[in-house]
């Protein structure tokens, strides 16, 4: 499955979506676990977020029913 | 409510919007491109949003603040791509029976749009750019 991706995250990993298998990771926070592994530069921002199915998810929430996915790096809009 | 993500911000749609009979209150906040940031002359900003997201928190939003004053009508609108000093890049408003709740209003509006909604505002300088608020 796809996971999006925006601002900041888009420029370390250097696309706007990234391929990864939903069924690997249990939890959302396994997820970003592992990214923060590939990708060390997301330890430096202030904060990332996972979206699930276009809706802020906790670390603790299964990625089983997930249809979409996003990474949320800290927001700046207005 | 009138909730978007757009190209470009028109302020008479959103004032054409929000003005009623009922209303004795119409507030809008307009936030523009600023020219300089921490010192240095800002050419331009680029604005990116997870929109199907994004356009679910503002309404998440505007909900809450209907839950908070009596509004007659709300508005939030948000624009994207690349924005000049001087552009309009964010409207919030709301109408209401009186000024007060107007204005409360639209401030909260603004306040928590800039907490939650999953959009990114990318400043650029002369000589480089930098994703606002990414790092600590």
């Amino acid at each position: 499955m796809e996971l999006k991706l925006f601002g900041v995250a888009k420029d370390i990993i250097g696309s706007n979506k990234l391929s990864i298998t939903a069924e690997d990771f249990a939890t959302v926070g396994e997820l970003k676990q592992w990214l923060s592994q590939q990708y060390p530069k997301l330890q430096q921002l202030r904060s990332v977020a996972v979206a699930v199915n276009s809706e802020y998810a906790e670390d603790n929430q299964s990625l089983q029913n997930a249809y979409e996915i996003a990474l949320i790096p800290p927001v700046s809009g207005g | 409510m009138l909730i978007r993500i757009v190209d470009n911000i028109n302020l008479a749609e959103a004032y054409q919007y929000l003005q009623s009979p009922t209303s004795g209150a119409v507030n809008l906040f307009v936030g523009t491109v600023r020219n300089h940031s921490h010192g240095k002359e800002v050419v331009k900003l680029v604005f990116e949003a997870y929109e199907v997201m994004a356009l679910k928190e503002m309404h998440k939003i505007a909900v809450a603040a209907q839950e908070k004053w009596i509004l007659d009508k709300i508005v939030m609108i948000h624009a994207v791509g690349e924005k000049l000093p001087g552009e309009a890049v964010v409207i919030t408003g709301a109408s209401s029976v009186h000024r007060k709740a107007a204005f409360e209003a639209c401030e909260f509006l603004i306040d928590e749009l800039k907490k939650t909604v999953p959009i990114w505002k990318h400043e650029f300088f002369k000589d480089n750019s930098v994703w606002v608020n990414a790092h600590p």
